[in-house]
């Protein structure tokens, strides 16, 4: 399988270990991802707060790009760009006004052709596949795991068409097919607070102090998310949210892609586990998990 | 009761203000009735001087001042669990949008002044370089708010792990991709 890849701003900064995990992971189960060159910001929450042509212009830029490659469509890890992309594609598919817009700005038509998934949609087509299990190269068997989907990566349904926008299951099959356990808790599709943590960080710390005490009450031992967004709110603002909520949590945030990483015996470093606030070795070594180099 | 009869009273209401809410966003706000639960599942709810809902009343009452200078259209942290839910199927999320818009357009004072400068200094950026330059972003922007030492101190970790770049990113061909987003402003004056 071949996809054209979007990194994104944040996977090349703060969220460095999304991104290394990611191409490690894909190497390991045969995904082959070429990143789209020169792409540019797909303009997150700021652009389709701004402008709205401008919010559709960015993605659709990033995606013209993506058509001149041999590939199968593009993937993205960022759930934020992940629903950016797949909004330009809905605005030009179904307003010809904006199609011609945006075809003004772009210097050229846009169709909106190019399919867009997220990486966990090509990654649970592999999970899937029988024989997978025989790739593990351990079981992370005894590690309960919240899976966290947050907001945008589910809604809105219209838009993104990612599994089911109340009750979503894609990263809990990750979790069974690396041996673990899924815990079944309440706030797996709420919101984190999301870009508010620049302008209003006290209703972060409110909203995601939420999800970790509903992810500790379920018996998790980590938390499981899929967006460098949600992953800061919960991992690098977990010591002002415990400052805020006047109590200790700890918990673990690991991308999916750390988690399958894990099973598939990569180490530590590639993984980038050593680069979150709450150090997650602990924890899985208490469960019985081997993390190689850390 | 002067504020009830004030949002039941539909003269008081700025004409064409409910059309030209749903010509920006592409948006029916007419047809919500009023069910409530796009406040219900709002996570920011709590600290929104008017609920979604109550948004969308007044919108449809045409009261044009109390809805542009309201913190709720501030707050709104798009999340789309309303649209979403909505049993009228009217994108709410979208609607915030236009409504920030026209706030910004027409100068209406705005209550969560960060959320503006979040937006432009984010936008200055990523024109800039084509891609955000975190550091440089979080700089400028906290001058611009003057809460000059917000989150520094996570900046000494972040820098140690490598997730923090103190050089702004370069790709090829920027002065295309600036041409590009210059021509948005003129499609739009168009
Ligand atoms: S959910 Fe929809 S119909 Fe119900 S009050 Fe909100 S906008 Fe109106
Ligand atoms: S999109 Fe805005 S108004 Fe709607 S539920 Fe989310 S925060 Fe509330």
């Amino acid at each position: 399988m071949k996809l054209a890849f979007y990194p994104g701003c944040t996977l090349e900064s703060t969220a460095r270990e999304y991104l290394d995990s990611t191409i490690a992971v894909a190497k390991a189960i045969g995904i082959e991802l070429e990143e789209i060159p020169d792409w540019i910001c797909c303009g997150s929450t700021p652009a389709h707060m701004a402008d709205e042509l401008l919010s559709i212009s960015l993605p659709a830029y990033n995606l013209q790009l993506a058509r001149r490659m041999d590939t199968e469509g593009v993937t993205v890890a960022c759930a934020s760009c992940y629903s950016r992309l797949r909004a330009a594609n809905h605005a030009v598919t179904t307003d010809p006004e904006k199609r011609a817009k945006v075809g003004k700005v772009l210097g050229g038509d846009y169709e909106g052709d190019v399919p867009v998934s997220h990486l966990l949609e090509p990654v649970g087509e592999i999970i899937k596949q029988p024989g997978f299990e025989s790739r593990l190269k351990q079981k992370l068997s005894g590690l309960k795991v919240a899976s966290y989907y947050g907001c945008l990566l589910v809604r809105p349904p219209e838009i993104t068409g990612f599994d089911d926008a109340e009750d979503p299951r894609s990263m809990d099959r990750v979790v069974e097919a690396v041996g673990a356990e899924p815990v079944d808790w309440r706030f797996k599709v709420e919101c984190c607070g999301a870009a508010l943590a620049f302008t209003r960080p006290e209703i972060v710390e409110k909203l995601s102090g939420q999800i970790l005490e509903d992810a500790r009450d379920s018996g998790a031992d980590i938390v499981l998310v899929a967006c460098p967004l949600c992953h800061s709110n919960l991992d690098l603002r977990q010591c002002d949210i415990e400052k805020f909520l006047g109590v200790d949590l700890e918990i673990p945030v690991l991308y999916f892609t750390q988690l399958l990483g894990l099973a598939l015996g990569i180490s530590c470093k590639e993984l980038g586990l050593h680069k979150h606030t709450i150090n997650p070795v602990p924890i899985l070594r208490k469960r019985g998990i081997t993390v190689k180099g850390c | 009761m002067r504020r009830s009869s004030r949002v039941t009273d539909h003269k008081m209401g700025s004409a064409g203000f409910l059309e030209q809410v749903e010509a920006d966003s592409g948006e029916k706000v007419r047809i919500c009735y009023q069910c409530g639960k796009c406040s219900a599942g709002c996570p920011v709810a709590y600290s929104m001087d008017l609920l979604p809902n109550q948004l969308m009343r007044l919108v449809q009452l045409g009261l044009k001042d109390e809805v542009l200078s309201c913190s709720t259209i501030w707050l709104c942290a798009s999340c789309e669990t309303c649209a979403t839910r909505c049993p009228r199927e009217i994108g709410i999320a979208r609607v915030m949008d236009a409504l920030r818009h026209m706030a910004r357009r027409e100068h209406y004072p705005v209550q969560v002044r960060e959320v503006p400068l979040f937006v432009s200094t984010f936008i200055s950026n990523l024109k800039r370089f084509g891609r955000l330059w975190e550091a440089g972003f979080v700089g400028v922007f906290n001058l611009r708010t003057g809460h000059l030492t917000k989150d520094m101190g996570k900046a000494p970790g972040m820098l140690r792990k490598g997730k923090l770049a103190l050089l702004p990113p370069r790709i090829k061909g920027m002065d295309k991709i600036r041409k590009m987003i210059k021509r948005v402003e003129e499609v739009n004056r168009q």
